[in-house]
């Protein structure tokens, strides 16, 4: 009894030491969800033809994982095991709908753009497998944490392929010119195509410059 | 480790926790949400005469498109044989009884005598007129529709501005994106010198006829003659309204 007194109030303490710190950076380089994990391959490929349709993407994710897996630790002792995979979904999408309702209101030609993409983070494996693998058998603090770094693991990822497909694809960069009119758009870059190839570039990059990722067999 | 009965309460608790804070936050922001809608319809029927109104719509406030809508654009709403239709009549359709509430959407389903029009006159300060059709057709992949403006003659395009709902970005989605080819239309007219109708066609590998054709997209056949039909079709609708508008 007296074991599990101590685990709580070591749970309630928001301490931000090294072990903190790397369930933020973690995500980012060595178990970065899109280039190392390749989860989250259909949105990526989806809304990245313009840097500011990702920008936004990514701070729903990042909103979407960091609260869901929040709710699902605290929840997490009181949670029936037969349903644990139904109480998940209705967290993730009880946040997306809150993100999607407020986009609504504060963006409408964004929430036109993204369509369809919103409503799709309900089925993003990087969130479900965050909650699975973390937030079952971690403390809430520590759940959020690794939520956010998630989240800004995909989205780093997603905003980089959407800078380079709409750099050479139009030319622009949220919208402003970048490049003159001595560059002929490529038609390819907006297409879903190349985002199969940007982010297999990238893999091939950050696995060259990261050498702990390659497999040894 | 949990009884049925536990599981069974968990699962109701949460569900109604969540169905209670949702419908709250739905109901919070109803209001935002239709203005939204009807400023975003309102900023895309006045990209069809940017260049007349001599603003940039994308940087335009949503009270500007507003406070334009109510002092510059006159309503009316006609019917494929040329009449004009009442408020009450329009009313029992959609709510708020005006050209700016018809949803094409389910016009489109209807048989041409049931049908009703949109049609919004744009009045600039130098006293020039504007006439605005709204038309609606199928792309590759769902809706695609636009906004056309016409000059006083009812004839000559003074503007276009295209909608879809989920053509392919870069190829079929350059109907609403791509200024170039938009602006093409300009000038373009509906009849040729006898008076017969022809409408605009968008050609694929170029246009051949400078008064009725502008060039296709690359890549988008599909979208593009999707436009031709809407164009064709969807602007016959008014040519009876637009003939009595002429006497």
């Amino acid at each position: 009894m007296s074991q599990l007194k101590e685990l709580e109030k070591k749970e309630a303490s928001f301490a931000f030491g090294k072990k903190e710190r790397k369930l933020l950076t973690d995500p980012l380089n060595d178990n970065n969800p899109i280039t190392v994990q390749v989860l989250g391959i259909c949105s990526a490929l989806a809304v990245t033809t313009l840097l500011d349709k990702a920008i936004v993407m990514s701070i729903a994710v990042v909103f979407v994982c960091a609260f869901s897996n929040l709710i699902i630790s605290v929840l997490r002792r009181s949670i029936p095991k037969s349903v644990r995979m139904i109480v998940q979904l209705v967290a993730i999408a009880f946040l997306v709908t809150v993100v999607e309702l407020v986009l609504k209101a504060v963006n409408y030609p964004i929430y036109v753009e993204l369509s369809v993409f919103i409503g799709l983070i309900i089925t993003n494996c990087i969130i479900m497998g965050r909650l699975e693998a973390f937030a079952m058998a971690n403390g809430p603090w520590k759940s959020f944490l690794d939520g956010i770094g998630n989240g800004i693991g995909y989205g780093i990822i997603l905003i980089i392929v959407a800078a380079i497909r709409e750099l050479f694809g139009k030319g622009s960069l949220l919208g402003y010119q970048v490049l003159g009119d001595w560059y002929t758009p490529n038609g390819l870059m907006v297409l879903f195509p190349s985002a199969m190839f940007v982010i297999g570039i990238l893999i091939w990059i950050h696995r060259s410059w990261n050498r702990s990722l390659i497999d040894v067999s | 480790m949990h009884s049925t009965r536990s599981t069974i309460f968990f699962v109701l608790v949460m569900t109604t926790v969540v169905a209670l804070v949702l419908a709250f936050l739905f109901n919070g922001l109803k209001g935002t949400h239709e203005r939204n809608e009807i400023v975003y319809n309102k900023k895309a029927i006045l990209s069809a005469i940017e260049n007349e109104l001599g603003e940039s719509i994308s940087d335009m406030s949503d009270d500007r498109a507003e406070e334009i809508f109510s002092t510059k654009i006159k309503q009316t709403v006609v019917t494929v044989a040329g009449d004009e239709v009442e408020e009450s009549y329009i009313e029992n359709r959609y709510k708020g009884g005006k050209a700016e509430n018809i949803d094409l959407k389910k016009e489109k389903k209807l048989d041409e005598d049931e049908k009703i029009l949109p049609v919004f006159e744009f009045n600039t300060d130098s006293g020039e007129k504007y006439y605005i059709a709204s038309v609606r057709g199928s792309g590759l992949w769902d809706d695609i529709w636009g906004y056309i403006a016409l000059e006083d003659d009812l004839n000559t395009i003074a503007g276009v501005a295209f909608g879809h709902k989920g053509e392919t970005p870069g190829l079929g989605a350059e109907i609403k994106d791509n200024e170039d080819w938009k602006s093409q239309f300009k000038g373009k007219k509906l009849y040729d010198e006898n008076g017969d109708w022809k409408s605009v066609y968008v050609r694929k590998g170029g246009a051949k006829n400078p008064i009725h054709e502008v060039d296709g997209i690359s890549g988008a056949t599909i979208t593009a003659d999707g436009v031709t039909e809407m164009l064709d079709r969807g602007l016959k609708y008014y040519e009876s309204y637009f003939k009595t508008l002429q006497g």
